[in-house]
């Protein structure tokens, strides 16, 4: 799937230092690239390795739907092992589906649903229901205490 | 939200473009000139539509191979100012009030923790647990092991 032994220092730094912030101007890789000693195309180039080698999922902006009317609603399934793959394809292929995870327990399959406007969700969890044969949880957040999705890298274990 | 906007999402939902001058190339495509793309995206994280431009990275590509979804019931009288105080805690990235859906999910707390074993991960429970008190009647922990998808939000054109 992905390859991350190509991880060096320099990607490390990118990682570590992009994560938000990156200027809103007319050459903002090089800015960028600037605060990191970096030369705009080795930067560009270094981002499309990151990406291409899965390090990276995504560069961009993140979006904050609900801001304009949308919705974001964390959603559970209890997939039955034998119809695991099947369920994945299902679930996974729903653009609604931002992010889907397996996790160890009863409810093994979890997944955020991001919709332009909140009628969405619930159309995406009938259509999930009515694919899989089985019931969706959903766990719509009622208070956001915090969120902030940066990480800094860890070395990497061998073995 | 306006047109423009939208558009704007629909373009860069996937990415900047890798080019020198990403948002003169997001202004080609769109029909308008850089400078209004660039108000725009001001404009946009002014209003936390966007909360922030950069990497996202797979996490256990960058070394957190233990993702811990931590999950908590605590007294509905407390959960609010307990929620901020674990929102704090520097090794939290999410933490949210959830709905209960009993009886076989008593959990109405829920706080992402990330480490680079599970030890370390259960060590940070460890502290979420002592912060929280007699106010936290139950709680589990559920560990991801696969990511099957993680493409962000992605509206219809």
């Amino acid at each position: 799937m992905s390859d991350f032994s190509l991880f060096d220092a320099v990607d490390r730094q990118i990682v570590d230092h992009l994560q938000g912030g990156f200027p809103v101007c007319d050459r903002p890789y090089a800015v960028a690239a600037a605060s990191l000693g970096l030369a705009e195309a080795e930067l560009i180039e270094r981002l499309q390795g990151l990406l291409a080698r899965g390090v990276l999922t995504r560069f961009g902006p993140l979006f904050q739907i609900e801001r304009v009317g949308g919705a974001f609603v964390l959603a559970a399934l209890e997939v039955p092992d034998a119809d695991w793959e099947r369920v994945v394809a299902a679930v996974n292929a729903l653009p609604e589906v931002a992010h889907n995870y397996r996790r160890e327990h009863r409810f093994n399959m979890w997944f955020v649903l991001a919709t332009e406007k909140p009628e969405g969700i619930a159309a995406a969890i009938a259509k999930i229901e009515a694919e899989t044969g089985l019931t969706v949880h959903a766990f719509p957040k009622e208070r956001e205490y915090f969120v902030e999705m940066k990480l800094a890298t860890r070395e990497r274990r061998h073995g | 939200m306006d047109e423009l906007d939208r558009r704007l999402i629909l373009a860069t939902q996937r990415g900047l473009p890798l080019c020198a001058q990403p948002y003169a190339a997001l202004a080609a495509e769109l029909g308008c000139d850089a400078a209004t793309v660039m108000q725009r995206l001001e404009a946009m994280l002014a209003r936390g539509v966007i909360r922030r431009i950069g990497a996202v990275p797979n996490h256990y590509a960058i070394g957190y191979t233990a993702n811990g979804m931590s999950v908590w019931d605590v007294a509905d009288e407390f959960v609010d100012e307990l929620g901020e105080r674990i929102g704090q805690l520097p090794f939290v990235t999410h933490c949210y009030r959830r709905p209960r859906h009993l009886p076989g999910w008593p959990y109405n707390l829920f706080a992402m923790l990330h480490g680079d074993s599970r030890d370390e991960v259960m060590a940070r429970i460890a502290i979420v647990r002592s912060l929280l008190g007699d106010a936290c009647r139950a709680d589990d922990v559920l560990f991801s092991t696969a990511i099957l998808k993680k493409t962000g939000l992605r509206l219809a054109a």
